[in-house]
Order: C-alpha cells, then sequence, then structure tokens
C-alpha cells in the first residue's frame, strides 16, 4: 500500500518538515515525533514520520546482529 | 547511512545458512509467517526464499491492509462514488481493487464519470477538500496500527479547521485481535512469526508478547532488509529448535519497547476499537478502529448513514485462504491464466503487498 522510507530531516515548519531521501524532497508531517530537529532522520510512512533512528540505536543494532553471528 | 549498507548487503550468510541447516535437523520442517504486506514483497524481491533450507517455509499472511478489506466494503464505496459532489480519495492500491463484480473498481468508475483521486497522504484528501469547497471529499482510510496516527492527526486537523466538507471512511484495523483469531483457528499451521516492524515502531515490540505468553509461539519483529529477515528467520528457527518461544526485537534502531507513545495517544484520542470484517478471517472483535463521537462530524460511516450489504465474496478467488497462509498464490487455477496485476480478479494480485503479485513478480 505505502511503504515506509528513512528521511532526513532538513527543515522544520511546524507540524511540517522537509525531509530529503535519495535526492528527493518531500514535505512530511512529524506531529508526533518528540524533539524532532534538522539532520534526524525519520521513518516516513504515507506522509507521517512515524519515529526517529539514531545513529547509536542504528550501531546497537548493528552490534546485535554482529553477536547472533560471532555466536554461531 | 544508518549502517545501511550492513542490512542490505549481510556478510557471511552462508555462515548464517549453514546454522539455520544444522538448526532444521533438529526442528525438521517449519512453517513462518510474515504478517506484513512490506515483508511479504521485501522477502520476494530479495529472493530469500530460493537460499533458505528447504524445510524453512515462509508464508504470507492476513498483512495487506488492501487484500483484507473485504468484498461488500468495496461495493459500498463503489455505490458511494455515484453520488453527485463526492470525490473519493485513496491510496492508489485501494482505487483498483475489484467489488463483486471483476473489473468494476474506483479507477473504472473515474473513468466513468466518477470523482476519485488517489492520494499519497490523508494529508492531501484534505488539502483537495481545502481547496474544493463545493465537493464532499471521503478519505478511504485503510490500513492498520501504522497508518492509524496519521489518520488520527488529518481528523485532528480537519477539526480544528472546522472542515466541514471532508471525512474519513474508517476501515483501519487492529494486527493482535486478529492473529489471535488466526491462531485459534482450527487450520492453524504455522510455527512461528515475523512480526511488523512498523506496526511495531508505532504500538511497540512488547505488543507482540502475547504470541509467546499466550500460545508458546515465537516472534522476531523484524526490520526489512535481507540482513533483517535472515537474522530473524535464523532466530525463530533457532528458538523453535530449543523450544525457548519468545519475543526479539530485531530491528532495534526503530522499535521500542513502548513503540511511539504520541502515536498511540493520538489513536487512542480519535479512534476506540470495534468489530470487524476482514477478508479471510470474517468477523473478529476489537480488531478495527471506529472515530469517537466526538469527531463524528468527520466520520463518514455517519455522515452518509452507510451500510454494507451482506458479503458476496467472488467465488473463483482463493484470496481468503491466500490470506489465511492456507493456500499459495501459485495453486490458484486462476493464477497467471485469468489472474494478473494488469487485470486482478482479488486484491492480493491488486496491492502492490499482496502475496498474488509477489508471487506474479519474483516466483518463477
Ligand atoms: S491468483 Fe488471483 S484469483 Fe487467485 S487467489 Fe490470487 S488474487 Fe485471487
Amino acid at each position: 500500500m505505502c511503504l515506509a522510507i528513512p528521511m532526513k530531516i532538513q527543515s522544520i515548519s511546524g507540524p511540517s518538515a522537509t525531509c530529503e531521501a535519495g535526492g528527493l524532497t518531500q514535505t512530511i508531517r512529524i506531529d508526533f515525533i518528540k524533539d524532532a530537529s534538522p539532520g534526524d532522520y525519520v521513518m516516513v510512512h504515507a506522509g507521517f514520520a512515524i519515529q526517529k533512528m539514531s545513529e547509536k540505536e542504528a550501531i546497537d543494532n548493528f552490534k546485535l546482529l554482529e553477536e547472533i553471528q560471532n555466536a554461531l | 547511512m544508518l549502517y545501511d549498507d550492513f542490512f542490505k548487503h549481510p556478510k557471511d550468510v552462508s555462515v548464517i545458512l549453514k546454522r539455520m541447516e544444522e538448526l532444521t535437523h533438529i526442528t525438521g520442517p517449519i512453517r513462518l509467517m510474515e504478517i506484513c504486506g512490506t515483508h511479504t514483497m521485501a522477502i520476494a524481491r530479495s529472493g530469500i526464499k530460493t537460499i533458505l533450507p528447504q524445510s524453512i517455509q515462509l508464508i504470507s499472511g492476513p498483512g495487506c491492509p488492501v487484500c483484507v478489506t473485504p468484498t461488500n466494503i468495496i461495493d459500498m464505496v463503489l455505490d458511494l462514488s455515484k453520488r453527485p459532489n463526492l470525490l473519493i480519495t485513496s491510496y492508489g492500491d485501494l482505487l483498483r481493487v475489484p467489488g463483486s463484480i471483476q473489473a468494476d473498481n474506483l479507477l473504472h468508475r473515474k473513468a466513468s464519470g466518477s470523482k476519485v483521486e488517489a492520494v499519497y497522504s490523508p494529508m492531501d484528501a484534505i488539502q483537495i477538500a481545502v481547496s474544493h469547497p463545493e465537493l464532499e471529499v471521503v478519505f478511504l482510510g485503510v490500513g492498520f496500527e501504522t497508518t492509524a496516527p496519521g489518520t488520527a492527526a488529518c481528523i485532528l486537523e480537519a477539526a480544528a479547521q472546522n472542515l466541514t466538507n471532508f471525512s474519513v471512511l474508517c476501515l483501519l484495523k487492529r494486527t493482535e485481535p486478529a492473529l489471535r483469531s488466526l491462531i485459534e483457528s482450527p487450520d492453524f499451521a504455522v510455527d512461528g512469526f515475523l512480526c511488523p516492524g512498523h506496526v511495531a515502531a508505532v504500538i511497540g515490540s512488547d505488543a507482540f508478547s502475547f504470541l509467546s505468553d499466550d500460545y508458546h509461539l515465537p516472534g522476531v519483529v523484524s526490520g526489512f532488509e535481507p540482513g533483517d529477515l535472515l537474522y530473524s528467520i535464523l532466530e525463530l528457527t533457532s528458538m523453535i529448535a530449543q523450544h525457548q518461544p519468545a519475543l526479539k526485537n530485531e530491528y532495534s534502531r526503530l522499535v521500542h519497547s513502548d513503540g511511539n507513545p504520541i502515536a498511540v495517544q493520538l489513536i487512542n484520542d480519535v479512534f476506540y476499537p470495534i468489530a470487524n470484517d476482514w477478508r479471510g478471517l470474517g468477523h473478529i472483535e476489537n480488531s478495527g478502529y471506529a472515530i469517537k463521537e466526538k469527531y463524528a462530524l468527520w466520520d463518514t460511516w455517519k455522515k452518509f448513514s452507510l451500510h454494507p450489504a451482506l458479503n458476496k465474496p467472488n467465488s473463483n478467488c482463493r484470496c481468503a485462504q491466500v490470506i489465511r497462509g492456507t493456500f499459495s498464490p501459485t495453486s490458484c487455477p486462476l493464477f497467471r491464466k485469468i489472474c494478473s496485476p494488469e487485470n486482478p480478479v482479488g486484491p492480493c494480485m491488486v496491492s502492490g503487498e499482496g502475496a498474488c503479485a509477489a508471487a506474479y513478480q519474483y516466483e518463477i
């Protein structure tokens, strides 16, 4: 139906934000994202950011999978 | 960006596959179900099914919101589209789903004069309503918990703007009651679940703990890249081998145990759970959302006093069984012969996330 894609916030104006992904710019809503700021990565679904993603969490996620792999 | 490459191009795939193979010597043949249409497509596109050990079977469940919308609702909407000065908006896929008559869908109705517009976001539907005060704009709100908070935000926006020519036909569905109903059905035969990452991003990974707590079934909340899928399948296989069902969160870069509490609050502010009909699963208590009385002005059901007719399922289409994971798309006698994405008989072939469309595009 609608794919969710990760986008990077460029600027914020009220409940809306301009985001970029793969060279495409789009205006989305950030109604339910706490403390969103330019530079943040958000997962966007049907025109709304559903959650923020931090580099720290991506690294933790990466480590989790590495751990599983090392346990093999 | 955010370690994308690692998840997209996992290293040492052969080690993971070898471990899976070893585990299947303990488990025997197993069936894992994905319950998210985006997973169905991601699995098909990645070609993972072709490299997994033969004893691991991946099957699609009721995870495509367009596919689980029953025929009588589509018929009701087709009827609604006949009204003058009424414009129907929704996500593109839904507009192509046929009602009880094949090839009768909203896009065809548009060609014969009805007002129908595809939108990317419900906010676009609001914009159309603002610029066309002479039209009644109806947004067909399908989707699961991922789409629910955005739909709620739109209803609040319409209320804030006092936009009286806009309403939402709420067809939103809740995952948990549907899964419980599927698991409790007599033909249920699944050993573990790949849980929907973007639903969990909203309602939290904890929302899926009932799988292991109440049914002793393992679940892994998974991301959508090949690396995510491989690790999640490995985790499921290993929990099955060890007889230690639990709920794990593989997609921790996006999914928190409590999800996005602001989004959940928004859902609860605007909607309440209500019984709902699913294609393939039937009538399930508390499995849908309805708009609260406070926002009745923006509720299409109430605004136009709508009542769907009794269901007249298309007898030739096997979507209902495909959605339950009891029938594979390629076994359908209509598959490829009569039913194709260009000429779909059922919603599983229409939707980009449908199991039949995925099989059509990627299976030989
Ligand atoms: S192939 Fe077509 S007719 Fe057969 S189950 Fe899928 S959508 Fe229905």
